[in-house]
């Protein structure tokens, strides 16, 4: 990788919160937003030599072979247009069908489906969509780092809600003590980044019935839906009288190997969906056309290669799992996305990250960085190949030993 | 009653996975991906190995990357039967020699796909010319020598992928 690469922001924050003297008054908004904790590992990560980096958020597969020969077919064929604004209708067809085949969800491809530049576009434009100034977004603590800077950005509150200590879970007690019933938005990830932590359908209908009784809207980031191991993921819109009230997101990210296309969808009402569009077309216009041909081809074709990749994260999951164990780092057993959550020895867990880069030469990111609910515990990624998570464990072993 | 295949559980296909794609694996290693006692593990492995469903193990090897020379031909077998002789009958015999490395029979234009290996293209075409050819039943054989190996048995045998994933990301 080239130096121009490896100097490009990780997650969109950039170096430096604070303004400087210059001819640009930096908005409020963007000041008060601190650049991303997951910055500070990347650069000692990049210090440092010899490094395992167990600190990566996505896949170490690339793209399934016909999704990108699709890819690369398109650009022959010289399509470098737009697409429409919500996305190539075949695209949003072959969605409609795969996830009504895979999720039981059922989404028109014409009113309730729009494709957007990753589920990050997606997330940024419905919040935009529905939340006006001091409204109020409920997220679980700890999650994934960008969702609060989005509802930032859209002029929106954030109420925290700490998830369940052994499993990582929301429970409608933690969200009426955070107060969540007063929010107007409940936003998560589950399965969960940096977690691994999934919500099964028991505990997922209690979310439900507490939003239903609370008034609140979901926008629920499903992109690790088909990652769990052991258990099917459950869709909150599935449940009843939860369709209307919640936004799905997904995407070919990291089913698919497919992150650096950036390509996702959010599905819902036509309203909202409408709304989201409104957002969308002025200020993406379509999402990049080369990947929306990968997409097509890879619902058509690339069943196979996501399951393959399902059954490696899930061999590898056992095997780090196993490992974790046997070091008596507490760790619970992670079933979704390719995170697992151990406790780290002392309970200060940036100490512990820096030191077992430095000392042990393995990156792995420290809970902190997703929130307070995330203190004490190490996110520690299985997408790297299984010779270097055995000599990851191994140096961990080492490291903890000395 | 004709002998029944042997039948896998779902843990043993699983086993063959791992195994498939790398045979090389210690036991500890399998026993933690697969959630199971080391013990188990090694008792599958025998069992696989004794009913036939493992036959071996081997290194997929690109000759390309050694500095020795390794010949490689295709060779494609017409045969005609009798009531004396059937397929098995004539791939039990070419079975035998040590030259042959793979043998099949397919559908199609020809009858058997044979790949013979050897140190020399003197040495596979001698073979072929003093040991198949002249097997009674063997009526045609048309010899294809490998010019280059590009991938085998699921090996690729290019440049593999680098990782150029930043090390830390959310």
């Amino acid at each position: 990788m080239s130096e121009q690469d490896r100097s490009g922001d990780v997650d969109g924050t950039g170096p430096g919160g604070q303004s400087e003297d210059g001819a640009f008054g930096i908005s409020q908004r963007v000041q008060e937003t601190p650049p991303s904790g997951i910055r500070r590992f990347f650069e000692l990560a990049e210090e440092a030599e010899d490094v395992i980096s167990l600190g990566v958020g996505e896949p170490d597969f690339s793209a399934p072979w016909a999704a990108r020969d699709a890819a690369i077919h398109s650009l022959e064929q010289g399509q470098t247009a737009y697409t429409a604004n919500r996305g190539k209708r075949e695209l949003r067809a072959e969605i409609a069908r795969h996830v009504d085949a895979e999720y039981d969800l059922q989404y028109d491809p014409d009113e309730e489906i729009l494709v957007t530049t990753g589920v990050s576009e997606g997330i940024d434009v419905a919040l935009r969509a529905v939340v006006d100034p001091g409204d109020t977004v409920a997220v679980p603590d700890p999650t994934y780092v960008s969702y609060a800077p989005g509802v930032t950005f859209a002029g929106g509150e954030i109420c925290q809600i700490p998830t369940t200590e052994d499993e990582f879970r929301l429970t409608p007690e933690a969200m009426a003590e955070a107060g969540a019933d007063e929010a107007d938005v409940l936003l998560y990830c589950y399965p969960n980044n940096p977690t691994g932590a999934i919500m099964p359908r028991k505990e997922l209908a209690a979310v439900a019935e507490f939003c239903r009784e609370h008034d609140l809207v979901v926008l629920a980031d499903e992109i690790y839906a088909d990652l769990t191991y052991g258990q099917e993921h459950v869709s909150i819109a599935t449940l009843p009288g939860m369709r209307e009230r919640t936004i799905v997101f997904n995407g070919f990210s990291k089913a698919y190997a497919m992150t650096g296309l950036r390509l996702g969808y959010a599905m819902g009402p036509p309203e909202v969906i409408e709304a989201c569009n409104r957002i969308h077309q002025y200020t993406m216009l379509s999402a990049p056309t080369t990947p929306q041909h990968a997409a097509i081809e890879a619902l058509r074709s690339c069943d196979d290669e996501v399951d393959e990749m399902v059954e490696e994260y899930d061999r590898r999951r056992r095997f780090v799992l196993s490992r974790f164990e046997e070091l008596g780092m507490d760790c619970f057993e992670a079933k979704g996305a390719f995170y697992v959550f151990p406790e780290v020895p002392g309970g200060d867990a940036e100490a512990f990250a820096e030191e077992l880069l430095t000392e042990a030469g393995v990156a792995a990111v420290p809970g902190d960085v997703f929130g307070d609910g995330g203190a004490g515990h190490l996110r520690v990624s299985y997408a790297t190949g299984l010779e270097d998570l055995k000599e990851a464990m191994d140096r961990i072993e080492a490291y903890l030993e000395s | 009653m004709p002998a029944l295949a042997p039948t896998i559980c779902m843990n043993e296909r699983e086993l063959l996975d791992l195994l498939l794609a790398d045979a090389r694996r210690s036991t500890e290693d399998l026993a933690r991906m697969l959630d199971a006692d080391e013990a188990a593990v090694d008792d599958a492995i025998e069992r696989l190995e004794e009913d036939g469903v493992v036959g071996g193990y081997q290194a997929v090897v690109d000759w390309g990357e050694v500095d020795e020379e390794r010949v490689v031909a295709l060779v494609e077998l017409n045969v005609t039967l009798d009531r004396e002789t059937s397929y098995a009958d004539i791939a039990e015999r070419l079975a035998r020699f040590p030259e042959v490395q793979t043998l099949q029979l397919v559908s199609g234009d020809y009858d058997f796909d044979m790949r013979v290996e050897g140190d020399s293209m003197r040495e596979v075409s001698r073979f072929i010319s003093d040991k198949v050819a002249p097997v009674p039943e063997i009526t045609q054989t048309v010899t294809h020598y490998v010019m280059d190996t590009y991938k085998d048995r699921g090996v690729n045998f290019g440049d593999g992928d680098d990782d150029d994933r930043l090390s830390v990301s959310p």
